[in-house]
């Protein structure tokens, strides 16, 4: 006897009261409190705020928490939840250098002003895993620290700009479009684009930029710079009529130098290719500045070889994870409507085949 | 949930919504582009639909939502469930009572009226996607109305299966003017597309609305030798007895039996009460007895 699928909503109870206890685990362990998950899995917290387009480390903290450390779910949430945020206004532009500098690197000059710092960085850690840190007590290990620099840490690209080597960039003071508030429209412009690629997935981001320097695109790029800190947040207020410091984020700054050729009506001169993100997300910047640099192939006059990285449409409409992810697993969700009437068609089809074929069929 | 607002979005960006819906239903099957919002559920599951049923929400209005023309599977479970908690409007499985009908899949096989809406969660609002992926060409093919390449593919599924093999999202031509992909109902709800509802498309990941105004004209696309036609499985339904309703098919046991049962499980079981019995319920019926 058939009985009508019914209650829905039971099941679904049911599984998010499964799904909750299977989030805390075993009860006899100490369960993560979102400060741990902020100060130890700070990494993690600096890509869902990139990702989910919020910088609130508290929030992405319980985000993580709340997904089961499934950092897509937690972009997710992160997401969602900004949705319901009023738009108050926008900032200042940060300067970035400003930056009180934790990383600053340049591969293109061995030292310049400001010096090299490296920072609280894997590069050349070995990866061999730290039995240590499976003992119960983490010791306490404290870095050595050095008096600050005080003076703002110059951009190297300016140093090439100088000689007029790199492609002098135009300073446009229109307020830059907000994908989050309008929708997105193709062909779009840089500063969308950068956008996108900010909250893009980092993995996807990645694979594309992988993809320029295995020759889909090819620009060889040198990281001209490379800097993390903190920069100050202005924010002009209306009633005072003047900017004031509204708190401070920490950024990721990247800057590509690239060869270009020079073309009839340019001379040969280095570009840049820029990317900038929230936190320590150094791969998702220097990511962004590969593609960033692919996608300017229009303007800088260079050939379309018909790569995916050089294709506005195609990396911008598949870059962002929560749409993917929604749109991917959506297909679990019930098609039997669809399904019924593709196999109806599918039937009808065969049956016609089996007419105007028969013998076919007979000598199978 | 009294921290959010009405329908969980601000008014302001309800107010973009229903800017867009109007577009809509001013160039009727046209896709407005829109500012879709992350929604506390996936992009798949209905981000679009919902937008647009909380951007045309009142507190007086009564809600339904179906899935696959059901009330009680899971996804029209979990959207009946966030409006009831977010705007906290009455909800009904039944379709006359209504007064905003959310769907997937399906339209109702009840007639609808002037003073109800229907909404549909739309996946690929582009019924040109398929033949050409880029949006920047498939935006152009609309302005300049080239249909050209619809009508080839279609020509190449009859030269090549006989038939149109298109069995849901079947294409449709509006007013004679846009091809509009009525999202993927099954062509057998085609020919209900032209009702006295307004009809609301909403696409949330591809940020787009589309609207039918009431008694739109909507022609399902098709050539004269090769009529366009409305199919369901060639059976009654096993419960209510219905020849006239889409239907499910559903699997009995391990020897793969099959029983036919109405998709619109409201329409099945106004059926049921008013005394009508299928194949399978009168079996049932007699057994009991």
């Amino acid at each position: 006897m058939y009985v009508a699928v019914k209650g829905g909503e039971r099941a679904i109870d049911n599984a998010h009261a499964w799904l909750a206890e299977e989030r805390r685990g075993d009860t006899s362990i100490a369960e993560l409190s979102i400060e741990q998950i902020r100060e130890q899995l700070s990494l993690a917290v600096n890509r869902v705020m990139a990702e989910g387009s919020l910088y609130d480390p508290d929030l992405a903290a319980l985000a993580i928490k709340q997904s089961r450390g499934d950092l897509i779910e937690a972009i997710f949430l992160i997401r969602a939840y900004r949705t319901t945020l009023p738009r108050f206004g926008s900032s200042e532009p940060v300067k970035t250098e400003d930056m009180a500098c934790d990383r600053r690197i340049s591969a293109t000059f061995k030292d310049a002003p400001g010096g090299q710092v490296l920072g609280p960085t894997f590069d050349y850690t070995h990866r061999l895993l730290d039995f240590k840190l499976a003992a119960e007590s983490d010791p306490q290990a404290d870095a050595e620290t050095a008096k600050p620099r005080r003076e703002p840490i110059p951009h190297i690209m300016e140093f090439l700009n100088t000689e007029g080597l790199i492609q002098t960039e135009i300073a446009c003071e229109d307020t830059p479009p907000d994908l989050t508030r309008e929708p997105m429209e193709l062909p779009s412009n840089r500063a969308l684009r950068l956008q996108s690629l900010a909250r893009g997935d980092e993995g996807f981001v990645l694979g594309m930029a992988y993809s320029t320097q295995r020759g889909y695109a090819r620009n060889h790029a040198f990281v001209g710079e490379l800097r993390i800190g903190a920069v100050p947040v202005e924010m002009e207020i209306p009633e005072l009529g003047f900017a004031i410091e509204i708190g401070e984020m920490t950024l990721t700054e990247c800057e590509t130098v690239n060869q270009f050729q020079g073309s009839k009506t340019e001379p040969p001169q280095f570009t840049r290719g820029y990317g900038l993100v929230f936190g320590q997300s150094e791969r998702k910047a220097i990511s962004v500045a590969l593609v960033d640099r692919a996608l300017r192939w229009k303007e800088l006059g260079e050939s379309d070889s018909g790569a995916a990285a050089q294709d506005e449409e195609f990396v911008l409409s598949h870059c962002d994870n929560i749409q993917a992810t929604g749109f991917l697993e959506h297909i679990k969700l019930p098609h039997y409507v669809d399904f019924q009437s593709e196999l109806e068609l599918v039937r009808k089809l065969r049956r016609e085949a089996a007419e105007t074929y028969p013998m076919q069929e007979a000598a199978e | 949930m009294t921290d959010y607002n009405f329908a969980y979005l601000d008014e302001q960006t309800k107010r973009m919504i229903r800017r867009a819906i109007l577009k809509g239903l001013a160039i009727p099957g046209y896709q407005v582009p829109f500012a879709s919002r992350e929604m506390p559920m996936p992009y798949g599951w209905g981000t679009g639909g919902v937008q647009v049923s909380a951007a045309t929400l009142t507190p007086d209005d009564t809600l339904k939502v179906i899935d696959q023309g059901a009330d009680d599977t899971t996804n029209a479970v979990s959207i009946r469930k966030f409006f009831e908690v977010t705007a906290g409007v009455a909800t009904t499985e039944n379709t006359t009572e209504a007064s905003v009908i959310q769907t997937r899949h399906r339209i109702p096989e009840a007639e609808l009226r002037d003073d109800q809406i229907l909404v549909y969660q739309v996946p690929i609002p582009e019924p040109l996607r398929f033949l050409e992926p880029r949006e920047t060409e498939t935006r152009k093919m609309h302005a300049l109305e080239e249909y050209g390449l619809m009508h080839v593919k279609l020509y190449e599924d009859i030269s090549q299966h006989g038939a149109i093999a298109t069995s849901y999202a079947y294409p449709v031509k509006v007013e004679g003017r846009y091809v509009m992909d009525p999202s993927p109902i099954p062509k057998f709800d085609n020919p209900k597309l032209e009702m006295s509802a307004i009809q609301l498309f909403g696409a949330g990941r591809e940020q787009r609305i589309y609207a039918l105004p009431p008694y739109t004209k909507v022609e399902s696309l098709d050539f004269e030798d090769y009529p366009f036609e409305a199919t369901k499985a060639d059976h009654a339904c096993d419960m209510c007895g219905a020849e006239n309703s889409y239907l499910d098919e559903v699997i009995m046991d391990d020897q793969g039996s099959r029983m036919f049962v109405c998709s619109d499980t409201d329409f099945c079981a106004g059926r049921q009460q008013a005394g009508h019995l299928g194949a399978l319920a009168a079996v049932n019926a007699e057994d009991a007895a």
